[in-house]
């Protein structure tokens, strides 16, 4: 990845535009562009506000709290740090191999997660971009205008959700703040009315994800030049894959490969990630850049995520969306592999993947079994990767003799994209903003690309999510040239 | 069979008064009320829509930086909002999510907001905001009798 328009040379003569917060990105993100009075784009950062109270949350607590606890940590996907945290726990507990029950519960609960979370991004949070355009008219780019010119689109949007949430409230025990996983196991199964309750609806399901397939197959037929081109970059990529090199969103080893394609390491045991993986700090960020160590910080930043995990695994477990797979690298040779706005076909191809994996499970009796937990010698450490909806996140503890956690270490997606999400806005400024006036449908450009990765910056109060957007055009002296707010219905006040 | 009256409240229980909603849901539900549902999640989301179906009534809750203390009531109307994060989808966007999905008006909604004054993760709900939940609740348990 390339480092172009990070910084500067002479700040001080640049006037300043904000993006501050990223609208429909969870958390609070701000954008700062630095133009010349020609418009010309000298500088764009994209500054996340990272919390950094995740470690002290959790020092000090009980080994056997952290999977419900961690949940607090995030509103958006709870389960993935609810599954990760467990999964470290069951190798600090030395548990090696859950019992088939287990596992498969922990499996049906993680596809409910892919599901519903890839339904809110693409119906909700995208589709408004994809559908009326990156330049359209404020006030009807979101979700209820969705549904006013769409009605049928978002209403599978919503219903997909809802079933997904259902799918992880029968198999965590609650809707939110769910108890399912444990360290060692889970702590139920499935009943059979919950079985054949979820069976009502799942080929509806897989049927409609199937749908959403098509549906971003033919945004990209009908915009082929610009999503293509879209803050495209060329990136090394990392993800988990199962033995055979398959897709495997809940267990596998690290696979990295770098921007041609060659491996750099392959079924990597994730409890020694950080052997391969280093994290940058800069100055201007309070967020970490993490990087490849074979590669170093100013070559081997990388992505995670949907796109990544489609293009660098070897198949997909289930047959449509391996399909699918298959038709998204072939579509136009293989050039929508490389497009930042892959991430939304690579995103619908794991939606319908979770689903069909659904689908299996509830055909499988061990999600009705009683035998739930496993034991081992227990261990000072554990490290726990999933494949979260977002990308790979790691979750890292040491355990002292009296059960409670003395260190924590969490890796998110949105922190290993951080580069990655920089360069794409560098990339989209250049091209549309480059000496042109700046206006909310240009800016919105520049969220589009950053909203291509679903960045969770989690953790923002909802009060910090009702923050309106404000852009702040200042003068070389200081002086704020012109300015304008946003407010939570989405209207436009000028201020200046 | 589907309760007449949802109480809703939203927040996470580990940031501080965001525990408001949460708290305010474990309180009603303690005293099981014939004819009342209590829901709780993070934030609301656009499936909560859904849960708004076949209802007589329905009370919103949450935190409000912005609430008079203790508390404020209002009666809300759907609104076509941009709600631009899942976080801050508001209730009245909830409700025209409803209004499109059904094409008819969504049960009468009401928005119970309680004063909190911190947010962070793990801390504790503040003294003021406790006294807040408090005399929300006194004036909930009338408002649901009636």
């Amino acid at each position: 990845m390339s480092f172009e328009l990070e910084t500067a040379i002479s700040p001080e003569r640049l006037r300043r535009v904000a993006i501050d917060p990223v609208s429909r990105v969870e958390g609070h993100g701000k954008v700062t562009i630095l133009l010349d009075d020609d418009n010309q784009v000298h500088q764009v950062r994209l500054h996340i506000v990272e919390f950094r109270g995740f470690e002290k949350f959790i020092q000090g607590r009980p080994y056997w709290e952290v999977p419900v606890m961690v949940q607090r940590l995030c509103g958006i996907c709870p389960v993935s740090h609810h599954l990760a945290a467990s999964k470290a726990m069951d190798m600090m507990l030395g548990v090696k191999q859950l019992t088939p029950t287990a596992e498969k519960i922990r499996r049906l609960m993680h596809a409910g997660q892919i599901l519903q979370s890839h339904a809110l991004h693409f119906f909700h949070l995208a589709s408004p971009d994809l559908l009326f355009g990156f330049g359209s008219d404020v006030a009807a780019r979101n979700i209820v205008g969705i549904i006013a010119a769409h009605p049928e689109i978002a209403k599978k949007g919503v219903l997909l959700r809802k079933f997904g949430q259902e799918v992880i409230r029968m198999t965590a025990g609650k809707r939110v703040h769910g108890t399912g996983s444990i360290p060692g196991g889970v702590n139920k199964s499935l009943s059979a009315d919950e079985r054949a309750e979820l069976l009502k609806d799942i080929y509806q399901m897989v049927a409609w994800s199937r749908d959403a397939v098509g549906m971003i197959r033919q945004l990209f037929e009908h915009n082929l030049a610009e999503y293509n081109d879209f803050g495209r970059f060329r990136s090394s990529g990392m993800c988990l894959v199962r033995a055979d090199g398959a897709m495997d969103l809940y267990h596998g080893g690290l696979r990295a490969r770098d921007a041609d394609g060659h491996t750099l390491f392959d079924h990597f045991d994730y409890a020694r990630y950080w052997e391969v993986i280093a994290e940058d700090v800069k100055p201007w960020s309070y967020m970490k850049f993490p990087f490849f160590k074979s590669m170093g910080p100013d070559d081997g930043s990388y992505r995670v995520g949907p796109l990544t995990r489609v293009t660098h695994c070897d198949s997909i477990p289930t047959p449509l969306a391996d399909k699918a797979r298959e038709e998204f690298i072939a579509f136009d040779g293989g050039s929508v592999a490389g497009a930042t706005l892959g991430y939304h076909w690579a995103r619908m191809i794991e939606m319908l993947h979770a689903a069909e994996s659904i689908k299996d499970l509830l055909h499988d009796d061990d999600i009705i079994g009683g035998d739930l937990m496993a034991t081992g010698q227990r261990q000072e450490r554990g490290v726990g990767v999933i494949e979260a909806p977002r990308g790979t996140l790691i979750h890292h503890y040491r355990v002292d003799e009296s059960d409670q956690v003395i260190r924590a270490n969490l890796i998110v997606s949105t922190t290993h994209n951080n580069q990655a999400m920089n360069t794409a806005v560098r990339e989209v400024a250049k091209k549309y903003l480059n000496g042109r006036e700046i206006t909310e449908g240009l800016l919105n450009h520049i969220e589009v690309a950053i909203r291509a990765f679903d960045p969770c910056l989690s953790c923002a109060t909802h009060a910090l999510g009702q923050m309106p957007l404000e852009v702040a055009i200042v003068g070389a002296d200081g002086t704020v040239i012109d300015e304008a707010t946003r407010d939570h219905r989405g209207l436009i006040r000028a201020l200046a | 069979m589907i309760a007449p009256t949802l109480v809703f409240g939203w927040g996470n229980p580990s940031r501080g008064d965001d525990a408001l909603g949460p708290l305010f849901i474990d309180r009603i539900a303690a005293m099981r009320l014939p004819g009342v549902e209590c829901l709780t999640d993070f934030q609301l989301q656009v499936e909560h829509a859904l849960d708004l179906e076949n209802r007589r009534r329905v009370l919103f809750v949450d935190a409000s930086l912005d609430a008079a203390p203790p508390f404020t009531v209002k009666l809300l109307a759907a609104v076509r909002d941009a709600s631009f994060t899942t976080h801050a989808m508001t209730p009245e966007a909830v409700m025209q999510v409803y209004v499109e999905l059904h094409d008819e008006a969504p049960p009468p909604c009401t928005l119970l907001a309680i004063r909190g004054e911190r947010f962070e993760l793990g801390e504790e709900v503040s003294s003021a905001a406790a006294s807040h939940l408090d005399a929300a609740l006194a004036w909930a348990r009338t408002w649901l009798a009636g």
